[in-house]
């Protein structure tokens, strides 16, 4: 399918202000989208609050807003711009929740204006877990045990089904904002109260403990016509109980036999159709029990993640930049590969090179923080590395984080 | 210990002994999928072939019981850059450099295989040797290389075929029973047969027809398998004999371009041929994009953009490689015949193409209600 010819105005929102846990990664994919619309004569309209972007640069956007990120603003911006589409799914978690609060507050209906990349009901089914569980069931796959709390009476009745240790997971949060590992009634409290505090719906998860077990995540395209791609594999060196952000990982998953791997990509595939991302990219995770291989989904973010400009820097696969065509309209199929330029984008990359991307923390410039890592992203930034071996790769990605001695060596420090 | 590996056109990499040590001679190709080496060494189509991974660590999951494609290792010889120093698998049984020597694979380490591969790439799929632990020296190997037999015209049927046949029976219900002519076959081709209720007989390669239609078949399957297509006369002979008795028939990769000869095509050697799990190739019937595992390095000439006419009634090419065009699929439009390049039976690699089972369990189903 060609490009859709109805869509002549698009308002991208942007991904706010850098913090912990949402970096400059969505300022990488944001201004990819708005580049992709440009060059195909759409017009670009951007909101960002945060004026310290790339993306805010005059020249990616025909129109800019630095307002702040509130359906109020946007409504605003709509009334003004008259967009025929919004485009949220590069602007990470903030535009991704702004896009629902927009739905929920009919003002996409009121003005005609509709969301490409995702719509309504895929966001919902990808990021509410009650809805999400049941796809996973639906699909075949398991999820680890839990119970939605909204309350801390709730979380405290749970917690004697499930027994201690138990993760806290809000909903629609962050870089795993609020969450946490609590092993006893008191830490209970202080984790579950705060994120029942930051979750915009004070919803709580309360789940068995998979700690220890290996973590992956799968990166996965499709498109309209039912064309689905897995980018990337990317398996952490810290397992399970530690967050991704502040994991040390590696691409491609290198512990999984063919037979693995291919449960987890059937998995994602699955998914993926039974959510209804049709015309983008979504991330999907899994848990691995080491000693008998039990397959746990964990989530999925039915848009462009932190592990997708990972993926992309690691294969070369444009996920930001292809997500934004498949938005407004093309197939995997008709869109040209960066790389070789005469096959099409509709492949998988295979690696004769390893990635390893490294967390570089700064704890020493927060002294009240707790440095221990848990299932909350702890880290500032991160580097990547790729090498013709595991080890090089390694050595490399710890050498970029530019602190002293800061490479593995047998040599006493 | 210092190994060699040889190249036909006198370029040599210096490495380190990997498996087995000694000699072993095949045509170098390399193959791209970055899980599942377990299934490529033992996929019989490796036979005679040394198989260069792109992948940088193999070994990683070692060996397991499960995965094996056939009952032994079928490569001549095996080159990775960096073997995995330890095992990290929870199904794994034993180290696969153990394995290697138990099951005297001549294997290289330690070099740099992107360079061969480009090579290969660069100029084709040729004849190499791997050395370690003789006394040759370099010139003596090349010429020892150059001694070695050629894959064009290679048939290799009768070595990777089973002598007696074999029944592997449906799971469940048994809905309807398939001659597998073994060319080569995979484990997972009669396993996936049987998921779908259908009883696998496996039959040697040089079955006739009929002897192959006297076991009363609900279908024919023609396997993958390794050699060159254009010197498989006498099984081409008999998959004539049964295009024309109304069975349906269903061929794979080797199985694919017997069908393809049997219709009267030419087939011809790829420069580097296709061997990895991430191809795309298109369904032309449906507009969709599959990601398959590919394991050939010959391939049929056909005409793409229009329907072509055989003895056997009218026909079109159904699937088309996405990286280069190569012809992937074939079927007759008025017999229930197709066949595909490709590996829908995966392992290794991605299961998007299963459905084509199903295609030829509806071919069955169809045939029996007419009759």
């Amino acid at each position: 399918m060609p490009i859709d010819k109805t869509i002549k105005t698009v308002l991208v929102i942007g991904s706010g202000p850098i913090v912990i846990g949402q970096a400059c990664e969505f300022d990488y994919s944001g201004t990819q989208a708005c580049r992709v619309l440009k060059n195909e004569g759409i017009r670009v309209v951007l909101v960002n609050s945060n004026p310290a972007t790339i993306m805010t640069d005059p020249e990616f956007a025909d129109a800019t807003y630095i307002e702040p990120i509130t359906p109020d603003a946007i409504e605003q911006i709509i009334i003004k711009e008259k967009p025929d589409a919004v485009l949220a799914t590069l602007g990470g978690q903030t535009a991704l929740n702004a896009a629902m609060k927009l739905h929920e507050k009919g003002i996409l209906q009121r003005h005609g204006v509709r969301l490409i990349g995702a719509d309504v009901q895929a966001i919902q089914r990808g990021e509410n877990r009650e809805l999400f569980r049941a796809i996973v069931e639906k699909v075949g796959g398991e999820s680890a045990k839990s119970i939605i709390c909204h309350t801390l009476e709730q979380c405290f009745s749970a917690v004697a089904q499930l027994n201690y240790p138990v993760v806290v997971r809000p909903s629609f949060t962050m870089g795993g904002l609020g969450s946490g590992i609590a092993f006893n009634s008191d830490q209970l409290e202080q984790i579950a109260g705060a994120g029942l505090r930051h979750s915009p719906t004070s919803e709580v998860l309360l789940e068995e403990s998979i700690l220890g077990w290996k973590e992956y995540e799968l990166e996965v395209m499709r498109d309209r016509k039912d064309n689905v791609v897995i980018v990337c594999s990317i398996e952490n060196i810290d397992p399970m109980g530690v967050h991704t952000g502040d994991s040390i990982t590696v691409a491609p998953a290198l512990t999984l036999t063919d037979v693995e791997f291919q449960k987890l990509r059937n998995l994602s595939i699955d998914i993926i159709r039974e959510v209804g991302v049709d015309t983008g990219g979504c991330n999907i995770q899994f848990a691995v029990n080491p000693q008998n291989g039990r397959i746990v989904v964990i989530e999925m973010n039915p848009r462009v993640s932190r592990s997708s400009a990972l993926a992309s820097k690691a294969t070369g696969f444009p996920i930001a930049k292809i997500a934004t065509k498949l938005a407004i309209g093309y197939s995997l199929d008709e869109i040209q590969n960066d790389i070789t330029k005469v096959t099409p984008a509709s492949f998988e990359p295979t690696l004769d090179y390893i990635v390893v991307k490294t967390p570089r923390f700064a704890f020493e410039k927060f002294a009240d923080a707790d440095p221990r890592l848990t299932t909350t992203m702890k880290s500032v930034g991160e580097a990547m590395a790729i090498g013709r071996s595991f080890p090089e790769a390694l050595q490399k990605s710890l050498r970029s984080l530019e602190g002293k001695r800061q490479i593995l060596s047998f040599q006493p420090i | 210990m210092k190994a060699f590996l040889v190249l036909d056109d006198g370029r040599i990499f210096e490495g380190k002994n990997y498996g087995a040590t000694g000699k072993t001679f095949g045509e170098a190709v390399f193959a791209t999928g970055m899980t599942g080496y377990q299934e490529t060494l033992t996929d019989p189509s490796y036979h005679k072939q040394v198989v260069v991974m792109t992948s940088p660590h193999i070994g990683n999951t070692g060996i397991n019981p499960e995965d094996n494609e056939s009952s032994k290792f079928w490569v001549a010889g095996f080159v990775v850059r960096n073997p995995s120093p330890i095992t990290s698998n929870w199904r794994a049984n034993d180290d696969l450099e153990q394995e290697l020597v138990r099951q005297e694979i001549v294997g290289i380490s330690n070099i740099d295989t992107r360079a061969l591969t480009r090579h290969l790439r660069d100029r084709g799929a040729m004849r190499v040797g791997i050395f370690s632990g003789t006394e040759l020296t370099r010139e003596e190997m090349v010429v020892e290389v150059r001694k070695s037999n050629q894959m064009a015209g290679a048939f290799l049927s009768e070595a990777v075929s089973t002598s007696t046949p074999y029944v592997v029976a449906a799971k469940g219900q048994k809905r309807f029973k398939v001659v597998a002519l073994d060319l080569g076959i995979k484990a997972a081709t009669p396993r996936s047969f049987a998921e779908r209720g259908v009883e696998s007989v496996v039959v040697p390669f040089n079955t006739s027809a009929a002897e192959i239609l006297a076991l009363n078949p609900d279908g024919i399957f023609l396997s993958n398998g390794p050699g060159d297509p254009a010197a498989m006369t006498q099984v081409v002979e008999t998959v004539r004999e049964l295009l024309t008795s109304e069975v349906p028939i269903f061929g794979i990769c080797f199985g694919h371009q017997i069908l393809g000869r049997a219709l009267g095509f030419e087939t011809y050697k790829l420069q580097f041929g296709h061997r990895g799990i991430n191809q795309p190739v298109l369904d032309r019937t449906t507009g969709k994009v599959e990601i398959t595992a590919h394991n050939h390095g010959f391939a049929i000439k056909a005409p793409i953009d229009q329907q072509f006419t055989t003895v056997y009634g009218p026909g079109e090419v159904t699937h088309v490689g996405l990286n280069d065009g190569v012809v992937e699929g074939l079927r007759l439009i008025e017999r229930p015949a197709f066949s595909v390049q490709y590996h829908p039976e995966a392992a290794a690699g991605p299961h998007d193409a299963n459905y084509l089972f199903d295609r030829f369990i509806s071919l069955m189903d169809a045939r029996k209600v007419r009759a």
